[in-house]
């Protein structure tokens, strides 16, 4: 597993976007997570990994509080955005999720036709002042998407009809449809096969040039591909966090190596 | 890689004998099979016998026995009758000796009593002077008159009535029988297509042929009226607020489980509660079509919040999550895209409520609207939710409870008509489900 081929392109930056100190997330009576402290630069992908059910769905889920959906999940901890603490009272989750778009493990676009799908999000928040100005936002929403070309003749037919692949960066236009600044994605390619998840690991990259982007994955080797930083979690904790190249071929942690190497997990 | 030893593996037999084991098993499947094929057979039969039993009996309804006689009556004569002292019983004879007329011309002869003729008809001579004395123009030339024979003799050519079982009364003797048939041979008793059942508003007990199911038609359509626009908004919301905003705690479990009670709850508990709260206690006209439909909300509510909140679980959570992470507002979720996949079937269980609630007759009796004998149409839309009136399946019970057996005919009709409209909302429950399910 030491020669899994790390990404070439170092940091861009090192500004941080999100701050996370002392994280606990509770289910119930259950600790989900506990006491995860992480930094997520700007303009850098940054990959969850862990092996199932060590919480890292659940941290990503607090980045954008698609955790407050569920009535028994508690968070405690401070996690803020450009220095924002995003659980404050003041704080509209509608507005945060504007700036923190998601990406899901399935692909989910609506039952509605391309276009709309990818307008939805525009619409809401007001985005285009008119037909026109949508349309291009649309345009360039898919081309970000890398699908601009396979759909721009059938824009109107239902997004439930591509492949899934297809739906899978249809749902990434969406995502970054409403210019947020960190998009967050929960095993985007866990549905999908080969040849459609090295195109949406690709976008990945591409994307990070606009972006920062937080990736779940199970595959390591799609963290070593796609990822700059790398947060191993084991059991709810934050084991190691680090340049993606160190994790991955000179880890500090006995956990992290057995889990890479294929020992635990 | 077991720890099973592998030498105990048993030995099976070729694979083209059967064993007793998977004889067994195939035996029970065809048993299975062959129960739910029976207990399919049993419902079509009771289907069909049903169905075969509601058209016969009802189909009589539909048709009445006219005497269809055209005359002429000249302006003398006219003059004659309107000098008699009795001038409804001038007109009778006139008529008696048109039709005697006509008969003979048709070589069939038999005496006619003025009784017989009043007996069969009911009072044509006032029906005839009334016609002249608003038409004196049609004086003299040929008219033809279209007049209904009394219920019995419907009733002597649908065989309920015969020549052994008949009871000489008031109302029919065994020697207008005989008129009747000559009548019938001469072609001016026949049967017609009766519109008035259709159309026309009830009749008093005493009077059978003119009864019609018309004007409950109208008061159950304003009744539905006030059910549909205030179960379904009201259930649609109670509903969404339930699924996606209330939290789960122990109040909303509660209130949850009160609906499901209140679905199970004897309709004739709800009538009884709109008596109380409705007219003793808010003093709405009492029979009115308003009252009938507040009931009717209450007993559709329950129906509608259940199928709403089965069709909005169904959506899938991810649809949800896909509108939430592009930041829609919760409410924006449910109705962007929520409620328009859940449309289906909302409309399904409303229309399904509705169809119930207008079969309805239970909580209608303790409300007035059962045997409300509805004499004509409610004057304009407002009259037509305040004024008494009945509805379809409360006119259905009036005529089976009343004495004279040729309600009983009118009864079957009105199911007829009631099951009509029940078919037709479920078709057009079908084809909305159609029409609108998304798939994905």
């Amino acid at each position: 597993m030491y020669d899994v081929p790390t990404t070439e392109r170092g940091v861009i930056s090192n500004q941080v976007k999100f701050e996370a100190k002392n994280v606990q997330v509770f289910y119930g009576d259950t600790h989900a997570i506990k006491d995860v402290d992480v930094e997520i630069a700007d303009k850098t992908v940054t990959a969850f990994i862990g092996p199932s059910g060590c919480g890292k769905s659940t941290f990503l889920r607090c980045l954008n509080r698609m955790n407050d959906t569920i009535d028994i999940c508690r968070v405690e901890g401070k996690i803020s955005l450009d220095g924002d603490d995003i659980y404050d009272k003041r704080v509209d989750p509608v507005q945060l999720r504007a700036k923190v778009g998601m990406v899901f493990q399935k692909p989910n676009p609506f039952p509605k036709s391309i276009y709309d799908n990818v307008a939805y999000g525009p619409r809401i928040h007001g985005l285009a002042k008119n037909k026109a100005e949508l349309d291009d936002l649309v345009e360039k929403s898919l081309r970000r998407g890398a699908i601009w070309d396979e759909v721009k003749d059938r824009l109107d037919s239902p997004g439930t009809g591509l492949s899934g692949g297809q739906q899978q960066r249809l749902c990434i236009a969406r995502a970054v449809a409403t210019e947020p600044e960190v998009l967050l994605m929960d095993e985007p390619c866990s549905a999908l096969d080969p040849i459609a998840t090295s195109q949406v690991e690709e976008l990945i990259d591409e994307l990070r040039a606009n972006f920062s982007v937080v990736i779940v994955t199970h595959s390591m080797q799609q963290a070593a591909r796609v990822s700059q930083k790398t947060a191993f979690f084991h059991l709810g904790n934050l084991v190691e966090f680090g340049e993606t190249s160190q994790i991955f071929t000179n880890p500090i942690d006995e956990r992290t190596e057995s889990y890479i190497t294929g020992r635990i997990g | 890689m077991t720890d099973m030893p592998m030498e105990d593996a048993p030995v099976r037999g070729s694979l083209t004998q059967v064993d007793a084991r998977t004889k067994k098993r195939n035996a029970a499947e065809k048993r299975f099979k062959a129960y739910g094929i029976g207990a399919i057979l049993i419902g079509v039969a009771f289907l069909i016998v049903l169905a075969i039993s509601i058209v016969r009996s009802g189909a009589p309804a539909f048709t009445h026995t006219v005497m269809d006689v055209e005359f002429t009556v000249t302006q003398e004569e006219f003059d004659a009758a309107e000098g008699e002292l009795f001038k409804t019983k001038a007109y009778s004879n006139l008529f008696i000796s048109k039709l005697a007329a006509q008969l003979e011309e048709k070589g069939l002869e038999i005496e006619i009593e003025e009784a017989a003729i009043e007996r069969l008809l009911g009072k044509v001579g006032a029906d005839i002077r009334e016609f002249y004395r608003e038409n004196p123009n049609a004086l003299g030339t040929p008219q033809r008159f279209e007049l209904s024979a009394s219920s019995r003799v419907d009733g002597y050519f649908n065989g309920r009535v015969t020549r052994d079982t008949l009871v000489e009364s008031r109302f029919l003797m065994l020697a207008d029988l005989d008129l009747v048939d000559v009548l019938h041979e001469a072609g001016i008793i026949k049967g017609a297509f009766n519109w008035n059942f259709i159309t026309g508003a009830d009749s008093g007990v005493d009077n059978p042929g003119g009864a019609g199911i018309g004007a409950s038609v109208i008061g159950s359509f304003f009744m539905m009226l006030v059910v549909l626009f205030l179960s379904l908004p009201i259930g649609v919301a109670a509903s969404i607020y339930l699924e996606e905003f209330a939290p789960k705690n122990r109040f909303t479990d509660l209130i949850e489980v009160n609906i499901s009670n209140l679905a199970a709850v004897p309709s004739i508990v709800f009538g009884i509660l709109g008596l109380a709260v409705f007219i003793q206690f808010m003093h709405l006209p009492q029979s009115a079509p308003l009252v009938g439909g507040l009931v009717l909300t209450l007993m559709t509510l329950p129906t509608i919040i259940i199928s709403t909140r089965a069709s909005l679980r169904a959506v899938p959570p991810s649809i949800r999550d896909a509108a939430l992470g592009v930041g829609a507002s919760k409410m924006q979720a449910v109705f962007h895209h929520v409620l328009p996949l859940a449309m289906p079937g909302i409309l399904t269980g409303t229309i399904i409520g509705l169809a119930q609630a207008l079969g309805e007759t239970a909580p209608l009796l303790l409300i007035g609207m059962v045997g409300f004998v509805a004499r004509g149409y409610p004057e304009g839309v407002v009259a037509g939710f305040t004024d008494p009136n009945s509805a379809m399946p409360a006119q259905i019970y009036t005529w089976a409870a009343r004495a004279d057996a040729s309600f009983y005919d009118k009864a079957w009709g009105g199911i007829i008509i009631l099951l009509i409209f029940l078919l037709s909302m479920n078709i057009l429950a079908i084809i909305l489900r159609r029409r609108f399910e998304r798939r994905w």
